[in-house]
């Protein structure tokens, strides 16, 4: 089960949706019929997501409002799912897939390289606030192992190189987020 | 043998992804079949003689699911699409969707007019977004040409489509925790009875179908049902998408008509070109993550020595005793170096993270299974440990309401029963545990 389930606050930074995502938000809704909107609940969440960097319980709230429903039932569905992080973290999140297939090509280097390259452990942020290490479950593509994703991203056969690579590439703006 | 490619034919045209070029290849010639001259009962009935079977794990029969599906007067039906592919091992959905979109959703058209769905959704793992959007770039095209939306090809039969992100959970895989997700709850699956066929999405009729069954849907349309059975071997009918992986020279998505032999699946040159490294063959998993493993002497041949073929009957040869499972079709090969321990507590821990915690046996049988294959694979474990994994095992297997449990359980029993000295090795040899691999399993001394 996932393990972060506290939520929590974040007043200060929290200043509403822009009006392109309420938009996606009124539109997402019509793919339901009338009364079952809460269906869109987790493609919002993301959209949120995107928007917002993490799901404090102020971007849950607003959600919660535009459906219509308790704040509890946007909590329990954010803390359920494991793409949604319920804390803060940095600008680029690196989720490196650690499941069989990868881990037989390796990906347990990998992300120990990364570990020392950004000096970081598995959950942490760097102190720049620029990078988060996670590790998932499989991401549906062991045929290129080791796999990361990074905000929606796959990054495939990973060599120490191509990692190198990758947070210069991100460092730099080559890759946007 | 022949090889006949009936979904990824077409799949390496230039802009196959686009409705024009998919449409001048053939494409949605199923919907104008289906349509202009075939009832929704005549087409279940051309799904049932193809044989085809669910390619999502469970190899239900396609035709007699939809068979299910109550058909109450003034209540809407739907058809889901699961295209939640989780499974470790398995990617070939993935491809299917991104290389040839238009491929699944007319099938989805086929199919839902064969359903009498008015509504049909693609609910699709969060972590595909980028796919997300291919599917419903590809979607604007088909309202556009007029093949989705209202009155299609003129024929009085409206279908509205749409694409639901889940938010990575595995257990979203299965078909009533999709259909909670779908609704936007967390992914608990429901107990059955009732089935989705009768109470499915918001308490309505409800069938749900993996991505590469109702891609099959529009060859079995446009060739007929009793075309697709004659491709194929026995009840294994059709072609298989089969995503391979591992210490593999060429990992990838492959299809293969049923039938193929597993040898010329990993060494031959169409294929997998052998194991990676000129390393020698350990171990395989046919059938994504959940099917039990089979020691290097029970991939190629059976137990009783005849020649093992990708099919349903063929890779379940055996039982659980000397079988498998051809399951998703997540082929994962273990090259001389890797650690069965290792990898049974590696998948453990996937099953331990993705339990959604409802039934006990589950929620906590996968934890400490995890702890107990942890402490074996680092060199602190005890014989007994062995025997107390067969034990949780038991309690878990069967005691749960969806079937991850069983999922997680197997794995473990096949890889004690397989690979019981390797287990036994890291308890008498705990140094040497922790520094080396044990290397390939030895050969039972039976006749």
């Amino acid at each position: 089960m996932k393990t972060e389930t506290t939520i929590y606050q974040n007043t200060a930074e929290f200043k509403g949706f822009s009006k392109e995502t309420l938009a996606k938000f009124d539109e997402i809704k019509n793919h339901f019929p009338a009364g079952k909107e809460k269906s869109a609940i987790i493609r919002m969440l993301h959209l949120a997501q995107s928007e917002i960097g993490w799901l404090s319980t102020e971007g849950m709230d607003e959600v919660a409002k535009m459906l219509n429903i308790q704040t509890i039932e946007v909590y329990e569905v954010a803390t359920f799912y494991t793409m949604f992080h319920v804390n803060p973290v940095g600008k680029y999140v690196f989720e490196v897939c650690r499941t069989g297939p990868c881990m037989l090509v390796g990906s347990d280097k990998i992300i120990d390289y990364i570990q020392e390259k950004l000096n970081i452990k598995v959950g942490g942020t760097t102190a720049d606030g620029a990078f988060t290490l996670k590790t998932v479950e499989c991401l549906g593509a062991c045929g290129y192992a080791p796999v990361l994703q990074c905000n929606y991203k796959f990054h495939e056969n990973l060599t120490k190189e191509k990692v190198d690579e990758l947070i210069d590439a991100y460092r730099s703006g080559i890759i946007e987020n | 043998m022949k090889n006949r490619k009936l979904l990824l034919e077409n799949v390496h045209i230039p802009g196959i992804e686009t409705f024009d070029v998919y449409r001048k290849n053939g494409g949605y010639r199923s919907v104008e079949k289906a349509l202009n001259g075939m009832t929704p009962d005549e087409v279940v009935e051309e799904v049932k003689k193809s044989g085809l079977r669910g390619r999502g794990g469970a190899g239900f029969p396609t035709g007699m699911k939809w068979s299910f599906l109550a058909k109450p007067e003034g209540i809407p039906r739907y058809l889901v699409c699961n295209a939640d592919e989780s499974e470790p091992g398995t990617f070939k959905d993935r491809y299917l969707m991104e290389k040839i979109p238009h491929l699944l959703i007319e099938g989805m058209i086929t199919s839902s007019y064969a359903l009498g769905a008015n509504t049909s959704y693609i609910y699709i793992r969060g972590e595909f977004m980028y796919i997300l959007h291919i599917l419903e770039k590809a979607i604007a095209e088909a309202y556009n040409k007029g093949f989705l939306g209202k009155n299609i090809l003129g024929k009085g039969y409206d279908l509205d489509l749409f694409v639901v992100p889940g938010g990575g959970a595995y257990i979203c895989g299965e078909e009533t925790a999709l259909l909670e997700s779908l609704e936007g709850k967390r992914g608990n699956p429901r107990i059955k009875p009732p089935f989705p066929a009768v109470k499915g999405l918001w308490g309505c009729p409800t069938v749900v179908n993996n991505v590469e069954s109702l891609a099959a849907v529009v060859p079995i349309i446009n060739e007929g049902g009793d075309a697709y059975a004659n491709v194929g071997i026995g009840r294994s009918t059709g072609t298989k998408l089969i995503s391979a992986c591992g210490n593999l020279v060429k990992p990838g998505v492959y299809e293969i008509e049923m039938g193929l032999s597993v040898e010329e699946f990993i060494y031959g040159d169409d294929y997998c070109q052998g194991i990676a490294n000129n390393k020698k063959l350990k171990a395989c998993v046919p059938g994504g993550s959940s099917v039990p493993i089979l020691p290097h002497y029970l991939v190629t041949k059976t137990a009783s020595g005849e020649d093992r073929l990708m099919s349903y009957e063929s890779l379940a040869e055996g039982g659980f005793v000397s079988g498998s499972m051809l399951g998703s079709g997540g082929f994962i090969v273990f090259d001389e170096d890797q650690c069965i321990v290792r990898n049974t507590w590696n998948f453990t821990r996937f099953y331990a993270h993705e339990s959604c915690g409802q039934c006990s046996p589950c929620r906590e049988g996968t934890g400490w299974m995890e702890k107990v294959l942890h402490r074996l694979e680092n060199g602190h474990g005890n014989i007994r440990d062995i025997d107390l994994l067969a034990e949780i095992n038991k309690k878990i297997e069967g005691n749960t309401i969806c079937p991850l449990g069983d999922a997680a359980a197997w794995p473990v029993a096949a890889a004690i029963r397989h690979f019981r000295d390797e287990f036994e090795w890291h308890v008498t040899n705990k140094d040497e545990a922790i520094t080396r691999n044990y290397g390939l399993s030895k050969e039972p001394l039976i006749a």
